[in-house]
This record gives structure tokens, sequence and C-alpha cells, in this order.
């Protein structure tokens, strides 16, 4: 693979390439917002004064946490069918990847909701507020700050895991790469360029949650 | 106003309250001292239920503190911490319109103007947009007492308000609550500061054990000691060299 042919060939399979980030980009955001809306939902359930909603939620983080993602995507797209239940591709992705993602979106708002002050809790007791006032007024604000950066870890990592989707003939970037390379016999200068895209899809993600990290602790 | 009756309370099997009885007349001062351990800053907790005592009667406005009379009776009792517990993401008027605001359910406007008449008569009226960190230990308290009094309270807990201060700090926020003592606030304080005792408070409560060791005028418990335990205190406390 001289230099020359590879970027000859480079411009021929971008078009393809950048439509397979384009659904990657697409399927990361949808089963990010999935996984942080079901994550915050596990979350406040652990925080509950209601003991058999903090079981519920360990039950159900330490089920999912311990199947690999591939098993739940397949679950969701080839079991669920057999019940009745037929999901797009997109769709079944995005469910599968944002209930596996949930756990660990979880695991970062408990770590952050953990870290606030208990004097801060009592404080908010102390001027007459209810639980659910204290999480959204002191303990949320708060331990947002804290988990930002393993939210950031966690975004990236589900950018990637994301090609797992191609398993289920959603047409992301790795699945566009290998039916270009099976086509052109071309492995080296494909999955050169899935990987140079991928980690091109995932500057900006840092660089957002790092500017988000500085902007909440100027306050 | 406040009134404790035979109040008992153990953590894990060890007393750190053992009937404790005395009451708070409206309108008045009392400062609760006595060493580090006697369950003083405990007693300030089971009156506004941070804490649960195990036996006996706590009435705020005759009202028995209980887990279902708690949301009401907090509504009618502030409270002044010793680390301040400002919140660090709210800035000093932030702080104060919270309980109002979200708690009470008053405007956002009328809390505002409220919260900066408090800030002025804590002389921080340039500090209302500064957050807890740019403000040193003395401002953040006054902050503090500011924001107890932005709820209305009926009486007001000071759990060692000056006791995170640096000593030339102490006296700025004993001015504010000596203040608050002329205008007839109802207090309960504990509080290592003898002479605020014995110049601001109409009874003084000595504790040490979990136990009221005397209770009665600053004159009396502070001056004129009965109890050999109150005056070993005082003597170490008075000349600590």
């Amino acid at each position: 693979m001289s230099a020359d042919s590879f970027f000859h060939e480079a411009v021929l399979f971008m078009p393809v390439l950048l439509k397979g980030l384009g659904m990657t980009v697409l399927l990361t955001l949808a089963a990010l917002a999935t996984s942080v809306v079901v994550g915050l939902g596990w979350a406040l359930m652990g925080a509950s004064r209601f003991a058999p909603l903090r079981a519920g939620s360990a039950i159900v983080i330490n089920f999912i946490r311990g199947i690999p993602i591939i098993v739940q995507l397949f679950y969701v797209y080839f079991v669920l069918p057999e019940l009745g239940i037929n999901l797009e591709p997109f769709v079944a992705g995005v469910i599968g990847l944002g209930l596996a993602y949930s756990v660990y979106q979880a695991e970062n708002f408990r770590g952050g909701f953990k870290s606030v002050d208990r004097s801060l809790v009592e404080t908010g007791q102390s001027l007459g507020m209810s639980d659910w006032l204290i999480m959204r007024r002191i303990i949320f604000p708060l331990g947002i700050r804290v988990a930002l950066p393993s939210f950031g870890n966690t975004t990236v990592m589900l950018l990637k895991d994301s090609s797992i989707a191609s398993t289920i003939t959603i047409a992301e970037l790795t699945r566009a790469g290998q039916l270009l390379a099976i086509s052109t016999f071309k492995n080296g200068t494909v999955y050169t360029l899935v990987a140079l895209l991928y980690l091109i899809a995932s500057l900006p993600l840092a660089r957002t949650v790092r500017v988000l990290e500085r902007r909440l602790s100027q306050q | 106003m406040i009134a404790l009756t035979g109040v008992r309370k153990s953590f894990r099997g060890r007393p750190v309250l053992r009937d404790v009885s005395f009451t708070v007349e409206a309108g008045t001062v009392v400062c609760l001292i006595g060493p580090s351990g006697a369950g003083k800053s405990t007693v300030l907790r089971c009156v506004n239920g941070l804490e649960h005592h195990d036996a006996g009667v706590i009435k705020v406005s005759g009202r028995e503190v209980t887990t279902e009379s708690l949301p009401t009776i907090r509504r009618e009792l502030a409270m002044v911490f010793q680390k301040f517990n400002l919140l660090p993401h709210r800035t000093a008027l932030g702080n104060i319109i919270e309980g109002p605001v979200h708690v009470l359910g008053r405007s956002e406007a009328e809390s505002r103007r409220e919260a900066l008449n408090l800030l002025e008569r804590v002389g921080l009226t340039n500090k209302a947009d500064e957050y807890p960190h740019q403000l040193s230990g003395g401002e953040q308290q006054r902050v503090g007492i500011a924001r107890a009094l932005a709820m209305r309270p009926k009486a007001i807990l000071f759990d060692e308000p000056t006791s995170a201060l640096d000593p030339e700090r102490v006296r700025e926020v004993l001015q504010v609550m000596r203040d608050l003592a002329e205008e007839g606030m109802t207090m309960l304080v504990v509080t290592h500061e003898m002479n605020f005792a014995r110049e601001v408070a109409d009874r003084v409560v000595f504790m040490d054990g979990g136990a009221i060791v005397e209770a009665g005028s600053p004159g009396q418990v502070l001056g004129d000691p009965v109890a050999q335990r109150t005056r070993e205190f005082l003597d170490r406390v008075l000349h600590p060299i």
C-alpha cells in the first residue's frame, strides 16, 4: 500500500465511509440519550430511601452488566421478534446499546451523588426540603459536576462500542468498512480510514466534556 | 417555644443524651455550654429532627417533634451550622432565596428583595453575587444567618456558629447574633463563647456526659456555679494556660 494508492483509494472510499460515520454518530447520540435517561432512573432508584427500589436497581445493574453487549443486541434484534416484537435494526441498536450503557451511566451518577457532602443534605433538610427537592436542588447539580469526567469516558466507549451494531445489519461505519473491504480487498486502506474516522469522531466528544467541566467548576 | 422533656438517645448502645429536659421561652436566648462530646449538638439536631431521639418528648410551638410533624416544624426553625454549609453552587443571594422560593413557594422577585435587605442587615450588601468560596469564613457564616432569617423562623438553632472561624472573624458573627437577640429572636445557641453567653443569654445550660449538670441565669451558672464539674469546666475554659 503505497502512499499514492492510499490517497487515491481514500478519495474513492470516503463517501461510503462518511455515510457510515453519519449513522455511527446518529446511533451513538440516540443510544447516549437513552442510556442517560434510563441510567438516571436506575441511579435515582438506587438513592431512594425505599429498600425494594434500591434492591431492584442493584439487581438490574448487575444483570445487565454481566451480559456481553453483543448478546444483548442479538436478544433485542433476533429474540424479541419471536415474542411478536419486531424492531427496525436502528431502533433495536438504540435500545440494546442504550440499555447496556444505562448501567454504566447509573454508576457514574451514583458516584457523583455519593460525593456530595452529607452536611449539605442536612442543610436541605433543615430548610424543610423534601427528599426529592434535595435531590433536584442539591445532590443532582453538585453530583453531576463530579460525574462529568467519567461521563465523558463512557461516551467515548459508547461511540466505539456502537460498532457492535454492525452485527445487526445497521450500516454504520464498521459495517460500511466491512462491505467495502469484502468487495474491494483493500483491507489496509479501508480499516485505516475506519480507525481514523472513529478517532476523529471521539476527539470533539472529549473536548466538549472538558469545556463543560471547566464551565461548571467555575461556579 | 421549644421544650424538651426526658430526652434520651444512644448511638450504638452508647448513651449520648440521658434524660435531658429544658425549655426555651419565646423571645429568649438559651446558650448550651459544656465540653465536646457532652451532647450539645445532638440536642440541637434532635430538635429539628436531623437525629431521632429514642425516648422523651420534644415540642416546638406546642407541637411534638415526630416524623409526621417534621416538615411543619422545620419551617418554623432555622439552623446555623458550625461549618456554614452554604451551597457551593449558588451565590450568597442564591443561598438565601433557596428556601423561601423552593420550600415556601414565595415569588423570586420578592425573595430577592428581602434577601438584599437581609444581606444589608448582616453587612454584606456588596457580596450578593459572590460564591461561597469567594467569601471569608465570617462572611459565609453571616450569609448562613441571613439564609436562616429568610425563612422568617420562629426560632433559630445555632450549632457552634463561631467555632470554625479565625479569631478575628468571630466578633462580626457574634455582633449579628447579638443584634438578633436584642430584636427578640428566640435562639438556642451551642457555643464556647463564654462572654457571649454571659452578656446575651437569658439562660445558660451546662451539659456534660449527655446530661444537664446545671442550668440558670448566666450570672449564676457562669459566675457562681453550684456543681463542681461546672467549676472545673469554666476554670479550664477561662484560664486555659
